[in-house]
């Protein structure tokens, strides 16, 4: 048994160490470590329940005072313009939610637990992608709540129930792959204000110059240009579709495919961005 | 520089390896045999200790169940079991360090870098910190330490590195750099400051050496290129009928020696030491 001696001596063979080291994670490792992470970020959230104040307040607020405010100058009454605007707040309060993932991130990369997390043999997409898991339950939230509110002040969706919930799953899978954005923005800006900052530059513009508070048809053509090309724009359509129809339309299609073009080009910005800092 | 061979900073030149693994080609492989313990701890401030623990456990591939036995094991040897549940805004910066320290032993890794582990701890709790260190030396780790201190690194070290602006100026054992610089001295006081011309005749028939006098307080030191001497210069003394109040031989501190290889005090310079 004279190997046994070996391990607790003072040299150990640095070869044999070397050569149990992996050269990258696996994707099961990234799995695993994603989800630590989103453990961490629900830790977080549970202990901080004041971040939920914005996927509270606000789909409650905007969606009353925008049906009461543009119901009757856009649709004529109330009743009429909440099909419209329903799924228009939804996307709104979704691209808020990922407004706070890019701040937060970015916070908390100032951290110095961050110097650990770079530290560490995990894949680099882990920190991004955790705390963005553990979102999917503040876009959860915000949805049903914006939704329950229209119901309240009068909204029938015809979609029905499975409508619904396909509008409320569009949702989040939206709010979700568009977070990118504001992760790879996160990653390169110099502080939580001017993530602040420029997120509300993107946002505004993303979700006003959309079909989300009004026809499309009313805007002069070459707003109309953009608004077409808009994700935002489809993806309110296509919530439409489902909640009012329960149909899955080609604007359901579009939606996806825009999604998946945003993660598909903003998650590798995102962690490249994010391996080279700091 | 450490926290570019820990992968924190992109390497701005040159090229780096660690038990013959390149740092910049494969940065995976290095986080895999160094543990980093910085200067700041690098702990979640608004987990447990035990979550913390549990965290980097698991990110680091450990089951959780593992994940929990580690955790448990490394709060208690870091005596932090009683505060393991409590939120780590009460913690003090010691039991902050601590944990640090402890957050990168969970996979018992062959490399510890510990960039200046004590600065800004009291005296008691950087005694803590110093034995913890010699046990992880005991066990077989490699610990490469930064230090402003350099009764630390003359403490802790095998090898001692002196860095002065970014460059690499010395490196031995601590008692070679020291004998580098100069000799061993013996430091006498007299009980009667009259008799300090007598003694230093004495020492200058016994060691041929010239004494520096402070004949206010009744004390000389003597330059002593052979310890062995001291003795002989303090028989010769008695012989004499001088009474000695206090007798010291001492040997040049790391500061001496830092001041003589760079020329000017430890002020942006950091002094590094390989303990292995």
């Amino acid at each position: 048994m004279t190997t046994m001696t070996t391990l607790g001596s003072r040299r150990v063979d640095a070869s044999v160490l070397v050569a149990r080291t992996k050269p990258r994670s696996s994707f099961r490792d990234t799995w695993v470590q994603t989800m630590a992470m989103a453990w961490r970020a629900l830790k977080k959230m549970v202990r901080k329940p004041e971040q939920f104040v914005d996927v509270i307040i606000q789909p409650l607020l905007f969606t009353a005072m925008f049906a009461f405010i543009f119901g009757g100058a856009v649709s004529g009454s109330v009743s009429d313009y909440l099909p419209v605007l329903i799924p228009g707040i939804l996307a709104q309060t979704a691209l808020t939610v990922c407004m706070a993932t890019g701040v937060q991130l970015r916070e908390d990369m100032d951290k110095g637990v961050f110097d650990r997390f770079k530290s560490l043999p995990i894949a680099r997409i882990a920190p991004l992608a955790g705390p963005m898991i553990a979102d999917l339950i503040r876009y959860g939230i915000a949805s049903v709540l914006t939704l329950v509110t229209g119901l309240l002040i009068g909204y029938r969706p015809g979609g029905g129930v499975l409508g619904c919930v396909g509008g409320v799953l569009l949702t989040v899978v939206a709010g979700w792959s568009l977070a990118w954005i504001f992760t790879w923005l996160g990653t390169r800006a110099r502080s939580a204000q001017s993530v602040q900052g420029i997120s509300m530059m993107i946002m505004f513009p993303l979700t006003f110059l959309s079909n989300a508070f009004v026809p499309a048809e009313t805007l002069p053509g070459w707003l109309q240009a953009f608004v077409k090309v808009n994700p935002v724009s489809h993806v309110v359509s296509a919530v439409r579709d489902l909640f009012n129809d329960g149909t899955v339309t080609a604007e359901v299609g579009w939606a996806v495919a825009g999604c998946a073009v945003v993660v598909a080009v903003f998650a590798p910005l995102a962690v490249r961005s994010y391996s080279r800092k700091m | 520089m450490l926290r570019m061979l820990a992968t924190l900073l992109p390497i701005d030149g040159g090229r780096a390896e660690i038990f013959g693994v390149d740092v910049r080609r494969e940065p995976h492989r290095i986080r895999q045999l160094v543990g980093v313990t910085g200067q700041y701890a690098s702990v979640d401030e608004d987990l447990t200790a035990r979550e913390n623990l549990w965290l980097f456990a698991r990110l680091q591939g450990l089951t959780s169940a593992r994940a929990k036995s580690i955790a448990k094991d490394l709060l208690e040897r870091f005596g932090l079991q009683e505060a393991a549940d409590r939120p780590l805004s009460q913690f003090s910066g010691g039991m902050r360090r601590r944990l640090d320290l402890a957050s990168s032993l969970i996979t018992r890794p062959p490399l510890i870098f510990l960039d200046e582990p004590t600065t800004g701890l009291d005296p008691r709790t950087r005694g803590q910190m110093w034995d913890t260190i010699r046990e992880l030396v005991t066990e077989g780790s490699t610990i490469l330490l930064t230090t402003q201190y350099l009764d630390e690194a003359d403490q802790l070290a095998d090898r001692v590195a002196v860095i002065d602006r970014g460059r690499k100026v010395a490196e031995d054992t601590p008692d070679a750099l020291k004998s580098q610089v100069g000799d061993s001295a013996l430091q006498l006081g007299l009980v009667d400051g009259s008799d300090i011309a007598l003694a230093a005749a004495v020492v200058r028939r016994l060691l041929g050496e010239e004494p520096v006098l402070t004949p206010e307080s009744g004390r000389m030191n003597v330059p002593l290129p052979d310890p062995d001497r001291a003795a002989d210069v303090l028989i010769g003394l008695r012989e004499a009928g001088l009474g000695i109040s206090s007798v010291s031989v001492a040997k040049p501190t790391l500061d001496e020696v830092f001041l003589a290889l760079t020329g000017h005090g430890a002020d942006d310079e950091t002094a590094m030491e390989a303990a292995r």
